[in-house]
């Protein structure tokens, strides 16, 4: 082929024949190991793919997945959902934020609920609708619900660029966004002192796609040098995914331990340096952030710098939104599920209390939750 | 929540702060403001993610990995043709 076409994009990296191929490879390869290895597919991007695919059922049973916790979504805790809920119910306030955040529950019911009950809440694609949105309503204050990882904190990051050059005066920010790599160290961090009891461990690491697009794979540099867990950035289709498990199995059996990319078409060491730059320009990590299902994690979140603060809908409206945190339903075992420790069906409300359209558990919120991807592709399991 | 779609770049605005894509036959804009002045061209491919471009796709690398699945797949189509052949060899019937 010497000339790539659009499909070629899409069908080459989705073809059964080069899965079942890269399961051959796999199981061969895997027979040289000496031990299980649990690979934790960090995002929920790729859960979502591995539970579509049922590439589990194609991998040998020395090949573990370990459902990891990047679904940002899935993990925003209640304290943050009820922000957003009483920031909407303000009779002057327009609520903006993305589609994902539709079911979302807080304590109160959903931005969904909300809107029933009279709320100004709209859904939209892209962030940069703030800006037509607070054109046409200018008596009214938009507040953007900022939410996800490093892939989507740049477009953030350019709308209030935008905000402060196009001097727009009723839009407000309330930010979520969280980052990759110190959930992951969270991830080993606290796993360590669990190791001997539940005799599971993450040995490697399937690393975000996305996310790696706009921070670089730089970010994961700790660790294999640090940490002793290879890292292998990968794409989202699951040709990629099982390129990627099979160069983990590789690495492995050739007694490697390094980062390395899958993804190269549209991953680079360095990342996207202009988002980089933009993210940095107007954000500053806060010491703590609380994580639903796994607690406080360390230099996990993200705030804008003080210099924007008149643009913090959490300082402009400190007043009306609560601090206390709420704590998660005592027999969710999501934090378990995101630590690997447990999988889906071992929670007793899994499917039962506990589904897509009612979710009591982080990991069943979003469709790139590991509940509800099993949920809904658990047939295949 | 972080999926992007692999798209086509057909038109960019004057102040190259637009451009217009085609996914797999759907037209839409996108948002070139987390791109450098110089980075996009009419006839690159992008990743997009909440009506931004992301990057650019590489067209070599994309090539390289799907060269490299075409070499797998040739080897295994001749170990299994080398596999039938050996249990041809093996079967009692013949």
């Amino acid at each position: 082929m010497k000339e790539l076409q659009l499909h070629n994009l899409y069908n080459n990296f989705r073809d059964g024949k080069t899965i079942k191929a890269y399961a051959k490879i796999i199981a061969k390869d895997a027979q040289k190991l000496d031990k299980t290895i649990n690979i934790m597919e960090v995002c929920g991007g790729h859960t979502h793919t591995i539970m579509k695919f049922g590439l589990p059922q194609l991998l040998p049973s020395n090949i573990n997945f370990i459902h990891g916790p990047g679904c940002p979504v899935c993990i925003m805790p209640k304290e943050r959902i009820d922000h957003a809920y009483i920031l909407a119910m303000q009779e002057d306030v327009i609520l903006v934020t993305l589609g994902d955040m539709i079911k979302v529950p807080g304590s109160n019911g959903s931005l969904q609920n909300a809107r029933s009950k009279g709320a100004d809440v709209k859904f939209v694609y892209s962030p940069m609708e703030c800006i037509k949105i607070a054109k046409e309503n200018p008596t009214k204050t938009i507040i953007f619900f900022a939410i996800g990882f490093e892939t989507t904190t740049p477009m953030t990051a350019v709308l209030l660029d935008q905000v402060i050059k196009q001097n727009i005066p009723n839009i407000l920010f309330h930010i979520n966004h969280v980052t990759v790599p110190e959930v992951m160290k969270e991830l080993i961090d606290s796993r360590d002192i669990h190791v001997d009891s539940y005799n599971n461990k993450i040995d490697a690491f399937l690393g975000p796609s996305h996310v790696s697009v706009i921070a670089g794979s730089k970010i994961y540099e700790p660790f294999p040098k640090k940490y002793g867990r290879p890292v292998v950035v990968s794409g989202f289709e699951p040709v990629d995914v099982m390129q990627g498990i099979s160069m983990i199995v590789k690495q492995f059996i050739e007694n490697r331990c390094e980062l390395e990319i899958q993804y190269k078409r549209v991953v680079t060491y360095e990342g996207n340096l202009n988002a980089q730059a933009t993210i940095d320009k107007y954000f500053e990590k806060v010491s703590l952030f609380r994580w639903r299902g796994l607690g406080n994690v360390p230099d996990s979140g993200l705030k804008l710098r003080d210099e924007y603060a008149k643009y913090n809908a959490e300082v402009v409206y400190k007043d009306i939104l609560p601090i206390s945190e709420i704590e998660d339903h005592k027999l969710c075992i999501c934090g378990d599920i995101l630590r690997g420790m447990a999988k889906p069906p071992e929670c007793t409300i899994f499917g039962t209390a506990c589904k897509p359209n009612s979710p009591i558990g982080s990991c069943m919120v979003s469709s790139e939750g590991a509940c509800s991807a099993y949920y809904k592709y658990g047939n295949l399991l | 929540m972080c999926l992007s779609i692999p798209s086509k770049v057909i038109e960019i605005s004057k102040d190259k702060t637009m451009c217009k894509v085609d996914t797999m036959g759907v037209i839409r804009e996108a948002n070139l403001m987390m791109m450098g002045d110089e980075d996009i061209k009419i006839g690159d491919f992008v990743l997009l993610h909440i009506g931004f471009v992301m990057n650019k796709i590489d067209e070599k690398e994309a090539l390289v990995s799907i060269e490299t699945y075409k070499e797998i797949l040739a080897l295994m189509d001749e170990e299994e043709k080398q596999q039938a052949i050996l249990n041809d060899n093996n079967c009692e019937n013949r």
